[in-house]
Order: structure tokens, then sequence, then C-alpha cells
């Protein structure tokens, strides 16, 4: 832990050392999903609603789905962009140190300027709780931090099993962009709205109904009585990285094996 | 210290051609072929020694300092460093070995090199009093005291090298691994990182195992090379040894007063000839330099004589040709 | 002319090389035109008045949105050009035989084309197929395909010339990273891309339609789908042109300007 903080330091140091680009990017990634927020805006202007759910409840359950990307692209970016620490053979450098692999990848980059995003979709976060008329509990704030933190459990997770494509291919790993990228859009929107084929998949394979729906419910009070039971979901995403770390060290196995 | 037995790897590689009709067919199916890249090579080193490993590119230099890393699986053999087989303990065995990959960097790029030395104290875990003693010896000894506080992206590559080389050093291992430590270096910074090399092997008796493809390298550090092709071990000994077996040619310059009569010399080759220098090349084996001179005096009024033995490179290119690995 | 063929070919070349990235970009524009119906579909279930337009004009335009992403996309860019004006190499540029306003604007264009050409055509040959409500549907009549395949390619000559301008406003900035930004967010947000244009408040369809992003994306998929009616179509065509005109009319100039510049400097 200590170890992964000094990795944050030297290239926080790194990064502001561009001080124009930084800024700029940093603004990019404040304005990128504010477009997107704000086409959210128009939509809910003109239909009123999406399926019984109103515009602050959604715009709720965006700020949660970005807040956990934007938190685990600036802290997991290290699997995010692990190709070309393949490509450039860096990797190789990352074995003779003595510690594991899973510390030393995520060290290995960290993207500061996803704070945009993240201050975007705090303030998002806020506007809406202001909005909605709910009776905040002690659990009702457990659910709350627990949706984000399993977010960011379940995005890391999928760069980490994009990255042990990388020790196969380097090439068609877009396809993780589904999983990212499209479960990002996907849970912008409660789980309920999609096709059961949809909602099934992202509930039970990849769990981000733990974390954009089953909680939601809890926090809204859309649920049936005596339903504590809902807070605990979010531990899915919790659950979801062990797997991914079995692939990833399998992975680094294989990398081992053919050296490729 | 070292034991490597018998250690095999082989690669599958993707066949790869040009031509739209090659490439659409790749898109369903694609060849392979499988490449030896190390063919039961084995040797012993012991501590404190400094062996060269060289051969031609391709010949499986990275592949054995990938497995002796503990980077690598191989497909067979068994390998003991220090006690540690390297790939099955990876993170306690590679605390005790340093190393430097010649054409990639381990320092940070954009900040001061001291950060990146802070942040491998830390990787290594390196207990503080140590890590002073460690630093204070290496910007001594390798002249760093100007540039550690400056952003590696703004080092020269000889100073950059340096660095490197101190960074792999600081958690004080025994065995240093160094893959081309001096490519693309200027002839002074190829001489610092020659001297220094020498300094840390005498004085902390540290062992190192450098890959080069520069000979002057291996001259100056290296009493023993190991010569690797085609994934194969060719010679593994004394680099004198090896001289006194290829290196029997020497040459002779010789400059003498103007004659237009050329030089009849038996056992001789010559390798150019003009009015007032002729230059010649001599098997020691088959004729004594003292015949030639005496036969030389003989013919022509002598002005001054040179005689200099055969490069190492040329007797490495030699090597190549015997085994038919260039 | 030529040398317009030959990138072409290249890039064509390059993307068959990458099988698997093609295949991985094709499930993924799938994917997401997906998740965007099944978004609007759920919207569209309870409505209670008449959309301003169809849900299968809506999935039309979305599907043509996914296999067309290369004809559009702004932060699609060739860092090779960038370098060439950061590093001061653009001198070499300066050497050759042809004017590189020109130059760059083929080189661009072909770019584009060779990756629509990989992407577009199998994204479109299945959302055909693919089973109701989701199925891409025909446009309405022939001539309605040939006003589309017109607005689509004066589009996409539209869509290069802004993009030039980010290149050139490079040699100001020397740094790729604001402009395209700027013209990633604005610029996509006003062709549609976040929210079909017809769905978007009307007095933010007016400035919509003052700028011309929704030229190279939204006009011709609402052409295709018979939302624009023929006659508007062909007003619209002239906006084109005379946007196109004035794009590389304003972009030749200030390339001008620009290299002038350099000259200057010496590079």
């Amino acid at each position: 832990m200590k170890l992964y903080f000094q990795y944050l330091v030297i290239l926080f140091k790194s990064q502001v050392q561009y001080r124009t680009s930084f800024w700029l990017l940093t603004l990019g990634q404040f304005f990128i999903p504010f477009s997107i927020f704000a086409g959210l805006y128009f939509l809910f202007e003109r239909f009123g609603q999406i399926k019984d759910w109103n515009f602050y409840e959604v715009a709720l359950c965006f700020a949660v789905i970005h807040m956990a990307f934007a938190i685990s692209e600036c802290f997991a970016r290290g699997f995010d962009a692990f190709s070309s620490l393949v490509v450039a053979g860096d990797f190789d450098r990352l074995l003779v140190r003595p510690r594991s692999t899973v510390v030393q990848v995520l060290g290995s980059k960290f993207e500061f300027t996803r704070f945009g995003r993240l201050v975007q979709s705090i303030i998002v976060l806020v506007f809406a709780v202001s909005n909605l008329p709910i009776e905040w509990t002690v659990l009702k704030g457990v659910a709350l931090f627990l949706m984000i933190a399993s977010g960011v459990f379940i995005f890391t997770g999928i760069y980490m099993l994009a990255a042990t494509l990388c020790f196969w291919t380097i090439q068609g790993l877009e396809v993780a962009n589904i999983f990212t990228d499209g479960g990002r859009e996907m849970a912008q929107y409660p789980l309920n709205i999609y096709h059961k084929w949809v909602s099934r998949f992202f509930t039970f394979v990849i769990p981000f109904g733990c974390v954009n729906y089953f909680p939601l419910l809890y926090i809204l009070g859309k649920t049936s009585a005596n339903s504590d039971l809902y807070v605990l979901t979010p531990l899915a995403g919790f659950i979801f990285i062990l797997p991914c770390l079995l692939v990833w060290q399998f992975g680094v196995r294989r990398y081992r094996s053919t050296g490729s | 210290m070292i034991k490597v037995n018998g250690i095999s790897k082989s690669f599958k590689v993707a066949k790869r051609s040009t031509g739209v009709g090659h490439a659409l067919k790749g898109l369903f199916h694609r060849e392979y072929t499988t490449v030896e890249a190390l063919r039961d090579i084995s040797f012993s080193i012991e501590p404190g020694e400094i062996v060269g490993y060289i051969g031609p590119n391709g010949a499986g230099k990275s592949t054995t300092i990938k497995v002796m890393s503990g980077i690598l699986v191989p497909d067979r053999g068994s390998c003991s460093i220090m006690g540690y087989t390297p790939w099955m303990e990876r993170v306690p065995y590679v605390k005790n070995i340093g190393v430097v990959f010649g054409q990639r960097s381990q320092l940070w790029w954009d900040v001061p090199v001291m950060d990146s030395f802070q942040l491998l104290r830390d990787i290594y875990k390196v207990p503080e009093p140590e890590y002073r003693a460690n630093l204070t010896l290496l910007i001594e000894t390798l002249d760093l005291n100007e540039i550690v506080n400056t952003p590696v992206r703004q080092l020269s590559l000889g100073q950059r090298m340096r660095c490197e080389i101190a960074a792999s050093l600081l958690h004080s291992p025994q065995i240093l691994f160094l893959d081309e430590p001096t490519i693309g270096l200027d002839a002074v910074s190829k001489i610092a990182v020659r001297h220094f090399i020498q300094t840390i092997n005498q004085e902390k008796g540290v062992t190192v195992i450098l890959t080069t493809h520069d000979m002057n390298d291996i001259e100056a550090l290296a009493k023993r090379i190991i010569l690797i092709g085609k994934g194969s071990l060719l010679y593994d000994g004394n680099l004198q040894a090896l001289r006194s077996r290829f290196g029997t040619r020497k040459t002779i310059t010789a400059d003498y007063r103007e004659t237009d009569i050329p030089l009849d010399i038996p056992g001789v080759s010559v390798l150019s000839w003009s009015t007032e220098r002729a230059v010649l090349s001599v098997d020691t084996e088959q004729v004594m330099i003292s015949d030639v001179l005496t036969q030389l005096s003989r013919q022509v009024e002598l002005l001054d004589v040179t005689i200099d033995t055969q490069p190492i490179e040329d007797i490495i290119v030699q090597l190549y040709k015997e085994y038919q690995i260039s | 002319m030529k040398m317009y063929i030959s990138v072409f070919k290249l890039r064509l070349y390059n993307g068959l090389q990458y099988r698997s990235a093609a295949l991985a970009g094709i499930a993924t524009q799938f994917f997401w035109g997906f998740i965007i119906i099944m978004v609007f579909e759920a919207f569209y279930s309870q409505l209670a008045n008449t959309p301003p337009i169809s849900l299968t004009q809506l999935i039309t335009y979305i599907w043509l949105q996914q296999s067309f992403l290369a004809f559009i996309m702004l932060w699609f860019r060739d860092n090779e050009l960038f370098q060439l004006i950061t590093t001061g190499n653009i001198a070499y540029e300066l050497c050759r035989p042809s004017e590189i306003y020109g130059f760059w604007y083929a080189k661009l264009l072909a770019q584009r084309l060779a990756s629509a050409m990989l992407r577009s055509l199998p994204i479109l040959i299945v959302a055909f197929f693919l089973p109701q409500p989701y199925r891409l549907s025909l446009p309405p009549d022939p001539s309605t395909l040939l006003l589309f395949s017109i607005t689509l390619i004066l589009g996409l000559f539209v869509l290069v010339s802004i993009s030039m301008l980010i290149y050139i406003s490079v040699f100001v900035t020397m740094s790729p990273v604001g402009s395209l930004l700027m013209f990633g967010v604005i610029g996509e947000f006003f062709a549609g891309m976040v929210i079909p244009i017809p769905l978007m408040p009307v007095w933010l369809q007016h400035i919509a339609n003052l700028l011309p992003f929704h030229l190279a994306a939204d006009f011709p998929f609402r052409v295709y789908s018979g939302h624009i009616p023929k006659e508007e179509a062909l007003t619209g065509i002239i906006t084109q042109f005379i946007w196109l005109a004035a794009l590389v009319g304003l972009g030749s100039f200030a390339m001008r300007r620009a290299l002038r510049r350099v000259v200057v400097q010496g590079g």
C-alpha cells in the first residue's frame, strides 16, 4: 500500500510536468460526460420519465457510475493501458522486481486528468440528491458508498481481464470497450429499462446491476418492506474481482512460458 | 553460484507474409513455425566472475538472460542460482539480482533521477542505512552528483546509462545482468561504464554477466566468454585461450626506402604493397615473426616496422564463420 | 490521385492485417447500437403524444451512425500529421511537388474511406437482417437512396474540411489536445451523436442547424429514413455545398498563412 502511494506521487509529479496539456485534458474529462448529461436532461425534458424513473433518479444512477468509472480510470489505468507496457517490453522489467505484478502494474500508470470527470460526477450527485426526497439513514449512506466502491472494483476487474488478453494478442482489445465504455453507457440508466437478456447478463456475469439497480432501489425506497439485504448487493462487485485476479495470474504464467 | 543445466526453450512464431491475398488468407488461418531459441545450454559461473555472453543477433542471448533472471520459464533443463530456481521462486530470488536492459529504461522519464532511486528503494525494501551507503558510493564512483536532480528525459544517453546501472545496484545485488550496457554510447561514456563495472566487481565482489556486441567491452572486462549461436553453446572458456587458438595471425606493417622490387617472403601473404610501404599478414603457426623480419631487412632498407595482433573482432567473425552461424 | 489511391490501399491493407481489431470494433459498435436503441425503446414505450421522429426512423438513424462512425467522428486523428507540425518536419513536406492542403485533405479522406469500408459494410449487412424492431429498414424508394449517397459523400467532404481546421490550428497551439477537445465535444454534440437532433429542444435544434456539424451525420441519415422530405434534402445539398466551399476556402487560406510563418521561421 505504501508502495502504491509512492508510485502515485512519482507519476503525479510526471504528469504535472506537462501543465497545459494536463489542464486541458482535465477540462475535457469534465466536459465530455457533461455533454452526455446534457443529452440526458434534454431527453427527459421531452419524454418526462423512463419506465417509472424520473430525471433525478436517473441522474443519481448516472453520477454513481461515472464516479466509479472516473476513479477506476485514474487508479487502475495501469491495467487499462497494459498493452503499451507489453508492446514496449517493459513488463519484463516488472518481473525482475521483488513485488507482485498486480501492484506494479497498477503503479505503472495513473490518469490524474480523470479528476475532471470525477468532479463533474460529484456535481451531478449533489444535484440529484438535493432534488430527491430521500430520507437518509446510515444504512443508505453505506449503500451509496458501496455502490461506488463496487463499481470501481468491477471496472478494474474488466481492465484486468482485457490486460490478460494482451498476453495472447494485442489486437482486438477494443472488444473490452463493450464492457468498460459500453458498461458505463449502459449502467447510466437503471438496469430494468433493458431487455431481460441484457439485465441478466449485467447482473449475473458482470454485476453492474448490483451497483446501479438493487442498491438504488433501496436508497430510493422503491423496495418492498424489510429489504436491508439490498445494501449488501454491491458486494458482488468485490467478489467479481477474484476470478479476474486468477485469470491475470494465469496470463502471467503463460507469458513467462511463451515470452511472447 | 550459478549452475545452468541443459536449458532448452522454443517459441512459436506466426508466419507473416506480404500481399493482400495472404492477408485475406490470414483472416482465417495462420501458420506457425517453431524457433528453437535455446538448445541444451549448460554452464556454471563462480562468485566474483565477469562473464561475457556473446553471439550474433538472434542467437539466444536475451532468452538466456530472461531465463536466468526469472522472467521466462524454460521448456526443459534446470537452473540453480544462489540456491534458487529463478522462475519458481521469483520474488525472493530477484531481490538478489540486478538487471540492466541497455535498450530500455527503468527510470521514470519525467522526474529527477533521485525520485526514481527512492521509489526503487521502496520497491526493493532496502533498509535506510544500506540505501544511504550504497547511494553515496554509487554517486561517487559513477560521478552522478551533478545529474541526480535532473529529470531523466534531459540526460544524455551516457548519463542515463550510468544512472541505470546505479539504479540496479541500489539493493546491493550479488549478481548483475547487463544486456548490452554500452549500446549507443560515445567512447568516453563507454570507458566510464566499463571502469565502473570493474570497480564494483572488484570491491563488492558482484558477479557480472554481460551481453554485448562491442568486443572492446569483452576485452576490457571479461576473462571468460561464453559464445552461443543458433541457440547452442559453442565456446566457453578463457579469452586468452581463444586468442591463441584463433588469433594466430599477426599483421606487419613495414616502411622502407623507395624500391620497385616486390617483396618475396615464403609463408607470408601480402595485404598491400607500394614502393614505400607493405602490409603483411603472418600466420605465426607456420612462420616465426623473427624469420619474417630477417627476410624483410634483407630485401629492403627498413625504416619502420609495426606488428599488430589480430583484433578480437576479427577472431569473433572467424569463430562465427567456423560455426557457420553468421 | 495516384497518391490518394495508395494511401487508401495502405489503410485497407493495414486494416485487414488486424482482423481481430476489426471484428472487435464491429462487435463494440453493435453492442452500443443495441444499448442506445433499448434506451430509446424504453423512453418511447410510455410516450403520450407523437414523437418528432418515429422509433423505426430512429433505429435506422442509430445503425447508420454506428456503421458510418469513421465518417463522422472528429477525434479520428492522424498523429503523423500532428507530429509533422509540432516537430517542424513540415519543412520536408514543403519540398514535395504538391499543394499541402490538397495532399493532406486527400490523405485524411482516404483514411476515413478505408476505415469505413472495413466497418460499415459488415455492420450494415448484419443490421439489415436483425429481427424486428431492431432491423435497419431500407430507404422508402430508390431516389431516396440516391439522395442519401450524395448527402453522405458531401457530408464526408464537409467533415474532412472541418478536421483540416483542427490540424491547421496545431500550427498555432503546437498541441492537438485543445482543438481536438473543443471540436470533439462541441462537434459531436451538434452532430447528433449524443442525442439525435430531432429529439433536442427546438431552440437547440436551431443552433445545431446553423452549425455545419449536422451536415455530416444527422442530415444524410434523416434523408435515408425519409424523415427529411426530398425537396428539403435538395436545399440541404445546396447548404452542404456552401459550407464546403466556405470551409475549404477558410482552411486553405489559414494553411497558407500558417505555412508562410513556418518558412519565415525556418521550420
